[in-house]
């Protein structure tokens, strides 16, 4: 049913010089210190993570609860922040569709779409046979996914031992990481633009709208190093 | 269960619903995305540079304790990380340790 050989070689990427295992860790360990600090059991915040699995949409979920706002004002809030998911999935599934796989593999995996194993995906496919590619996929998403709900109960655990400096510490941590993984990902002109353009349009459009700003200069930015790409 | 308690249920379920959708209507449209298409470059690009985007506003406009943090050490540290990362040929275990220790310092 899922080749084994590539599901743990996928699951192995979690190690060696490039394991996104610590920048994971230090971002779901602030998340789980955040959400024992607005009032979830050690159960919820496993709960959490194990269903949501994607960082930011954890933020707006504990801000919004903060401030009582209404189911349907989260559910819509999360699902602007998170709209990134789809074209993550969109530029990521067609590489691993595989019409002797079965479906339920990819509705399931979908689960694991999130930055780092998005990225850590797009770096390492070429090298699987496209075949095997869903079961690799699985591999990582499994891994990255297994760090995230560790690192929230150390993080639920140890809260009270954390200081705020520490805290900044950490929210360093997975900028860091995705800025050094978008370094490593600019092979193409296009694919280059595409980071650089956002990086600078993302910001810009921040004066416009605070919450528009990541979607709105990304999909400006994105077609824009497209055209150029194709063009040129 | 108390009232909090299912609530809190209720949210969790909500934001994961809320964050599977986009998942869920991606695959949906993978399907009859070919991977050599025009359209799948084009989602490629805006992937990327969505990614971009938000890691910029998380740096440069942070929501939470980032904040608290000088913009000017926040940049340091990130441009600090990509150059020990192109020395260590791609190593990201030193970055990412050194940055949380380096920006602790920093701010205490």
């Amino acid at each position: 049913m899922i080749n084994s050989k590539y599901f743990l070689q996928g699951f192995k990427s979690i190690k060696g010089i490039d394991s996104p295992a610590f920048a994971l860790g230090a971002s779901f360990l602030a998340i789980g210190a955040l959400l024992k600090n607005i009032g979830f059991s050690l159960e919820q915040s496993i709960f959490s993570t194990f269903l949501t699995y994607a960082l930011p949409g954890s933020l707006v979920m504990a801000e919004s609860f903060l401030i009582g706002a209404s189911l349907v004002n989260i559910f819509l809030a999360v699902w602007l922040v998170n709209a990134r998911l789809y074209p993550m999935t969109v530029s990521l599934m067609p590489l691993l569709l595989h019409k002797s796989q079965p479906r339920w593999k990819y509705y399931l995996s979908c689960h694991f779409i999130a930055v780092s194993a998005w990225l850590i995906m797009k770096s390492n496919y070429q090298s699987i046979e496209k075949k095997y590619r869903i079961d690799f996929w699985m591999g990582i998403g499994t891994g990255t996914w297994l760090i995230a709900i560790t690192s929230t109960v150390i993080g639920f655990l140890v809260s009270d031992y954390l200081n705020k400096d520490m805290m900044i510490g950490l929210a360093i941590v997975n900028p860091v990481y995705f800025t050094c993984m978008m370094v490593g990902a600019m092979k193409s002109l296009q694919i280059s633009l595409s980071i650089i353009l956002g990086a600078i349009l993302g910001p810009a459009f921040f004066f416009i709208s605070p919450e528009w700003s990541v979607l709105f200069g990304g999909v400006l930015a994105g077609t824009i190093a497209y055209f150029i790409g194709e063009f040129k | 269960m108390s009232e909090l308690s299912s609530n809190i249920i209720l949210v969790i379920l909500v934001t994961s619903l809320a964050t599977y959708l986009s998942r869920f209507l991606g695959v949906v449209s993978s399907e009859k995305i070919s991977e050599t298409s025009k359209i799948f470059k084009w989602f490629n690009c805006i992937a990327y540079s969505i990614l971009a985007a938000l890691i910029a506003r998380i740096v440069i406009f942070p929501a939470g304790v980032l904040e608290e943090a000088d913009l000017l050490f926040r940049l340091l540290v990130i441009i600090g990380g990509i150059i020990l990362y192109l020395l260590t040929k791609k190593n990201l275990v030193f970055p990412t340790v050194l940055s949380a220790i380096i920006l602790t310092l920093l701010v205490t």
